[in-house]
């Protein structure tokens, strides 16, 4: 072979092709593991949603079986979009505000968190019923910071509208052993039992403490040693996100009477 | 190219002579690239946690080093010398995206575990080291080899540190609990198993700077054992 290789024709050509096939590979591969992924997503979002009212571990719900025990549970023909005060909307705001097409759970609320670009009043709030011994549940999808990134939530009512009746929290990156205690049964279990709304109805607002009276005052929840921050966190994501959905409920108990 | 590849077919040596059964264990032992050559260590502090992903980490840097090796071996002759750290990175930056790609399609939890740690694997010095080192020079099939060596030598020494940090760190192997329960339930106020004795687990373990501790030590028992490894000065 009388071609020269260390001239620059050569080395051009060598890197094109190069970069034309690798490209083509890895687009090929990306399109065709898609599916794959989307449905992966589609079932850590319906897990995330029952974890708030069933133990997972407990159930056997596992990525297998998730669709059929989400289908089982959760009616997605009951769930609704809330804009920031509390209403129901006929569809969801896109990134500029304008009410476009679209589901409760296609709702990326960690992407609109995150999403500087949107407003907060632009923000949606979807809210997901469940049904479990013929009681009607609500799971409400929560999201905040703790101390190194996101940490996120889903919240489930009891029919009562108030009482806290489960719940499931996560996080990317938190402390372990410190602020990533978050996600651990314990600390999932003092909120269980807390209202939502005091007497008259209204929002009101948690508190995580750190004295260790939680366990006895109501709104009070004991917050984690060493995890001030991420516990702190939960606290405001909690107070943020249920305040907009208090209003809704209020206006649903309203309408009841 | 025929010619070359014929050659490289020729059975002149058999698949694993002693010269290449060499290309193996050496990585494991005496030229491990993480103890010995202290390469590849931001990623053993990081993902060593929990032994599951001590062994998916170190099975993409397997199958990474092997298929890179192997390209570029047997590529060796076409590469223009100028622009050879280039293209060993683009093979070795598309065979991590497949890894990753592929990584999230079939096991999602693993892979958000992990998160930028597969994609980092195209900074490991290990990776690049030996596509300059070795497969540039050599014909592929010594060169896969040579891949398999060092992939094993990283992936092992990271099962190595992740069992003394899951073992210690969360009492568990595998996310099998070994100790017993550390959560208190109805009359074991501490747990249960060890724990109920007063055992507790060392956070210490979870957290990154103890890996450094747990490498320097197995650095430490490797180099005194093998008196040939240390340096004079």
């Amino acid at each position: 072979m009388a071609i020269n290789k260390e001239s620059n024709g050569y080395t051009f050509v060598f890197a094109t092709v190069m970069v034309v096939i690798v490209g083509t590979i890895l687009a090929l591969l990306a399109s065709g593991l898609k599916p794959y992924r989307d449905a992966n997503g589609v079932q850590k979002k319906q897990l995330e949603i029952l974890s708030a009212f069933l133990d997972l571990d407990a159930e056997k719900i596992s990525r297998k079986n998730v669709k059929d025990k989400f289908a089982e549970f959760v009616d997605l023909k009951d769930a609704v979009v809330l804009n920031s005060n509390g209403e129901v909307m006929d569809g969801v705001y896109d990134v500029k505000g304008n009410i476009v097409k679209g589901s409760a759970f296609d709702v990326d609320i960690q992407q609109e968190y995150k999403d500087k670009k949107r407003s907060d009043s632009h923000k949606n709030f979807p809210l997901f019923v469940a049904t479990q011994n013929g009681k009607k549940l609500f799971v409400i999808p929560v999201i905040g910071k703790g101390l190194w990134g996101p940490i996120w939530g889903n919240i489930c009512l009891d029919e009562d509208m108030s009482t806290i009746k489960g719940a499931s929290f996560g996080h990317k990156g938190e402390t372990p052993g410190l602020g990533a205690e978050i996600s651990q049964k314990f600390f999932v279990d003092r909120w269980i039992g807390e209202k939502v709304t005091d007497e008259a109805g209204d929002f009101a607002k948690f508190e995580v403490v750190k004295d260790g009276s939680g366990q006895s005052v109501e709104k009070k929840v004991d917050g984690i040693t060493g995890g001030t921050i991420t516990s702190k966190g939960v606290e405001e994501m909690a107070n943020r996100c249920l305040a907009v959905y208090a209003e809704y409920f209020k206006t649903l108990k309203n309408a009841k009477q | 190219m025929s010619e070359v590849e014929k050659k490289s077919k020729a059975p002149g040596e058999p698949l694993f002579s002693k010269k290449n059964k060499k290309l193996i264990t050496d990585p494991l032992t005496d030229s491990n690239p993480v103890t010995i050559q202290v390469l590849g260590i931001c990623s053993a502090l990081a993902i060593t946690v929990q032994v599951s992903q001590g062994i998916v980490m170190g099975l993409s840097v397997v199958f990474v080093t092997i298929m890179g090796n192997l390209v570029i071996s047997a590529l060796r002759n076409m590469i223009p010398s100028k622009i050879r750290i280039i293209v060993q990175l683009v093979v070795v930056a598309a065979l991590v995206i497949i890894v990753d790609q592929v990584l999230a399609a079939f096991l999602p939890d693993l892979s958000s575990k992990l998160s930028v740690f597969v994609g980092l694997i195209i900074t490991n010095c290990i990776i690049m080291g030996r596509l300059e080192a070795f497969a540039m020079a050599n014909k592929p099939w010594p060169s896969v080899l040579d891949g398999l060596g060092n992939g094993l030598g990283y992936a092992g020494l990271l099962v190595l540190v992740a069992i003394f940090r899951e073992l210690f760190g969360s009492g568990s192997l595998m996310g099998y609990p070994l100790l017993g329960s550390p959560i208190p339930i109805d009359g074991h106020p501490l747990g249960t198993g060890l724990y109920a004795l007063g055992y507790m687990n060392n956070n210490m373990f979870v957290l990154p700077p103890m890996a450094l501790i747990i490498v320097g030590v197995i650095i430490w028992v490797q180099r005194s054992r093998n008196k040939s490894l240390q340096e004079t000065h």
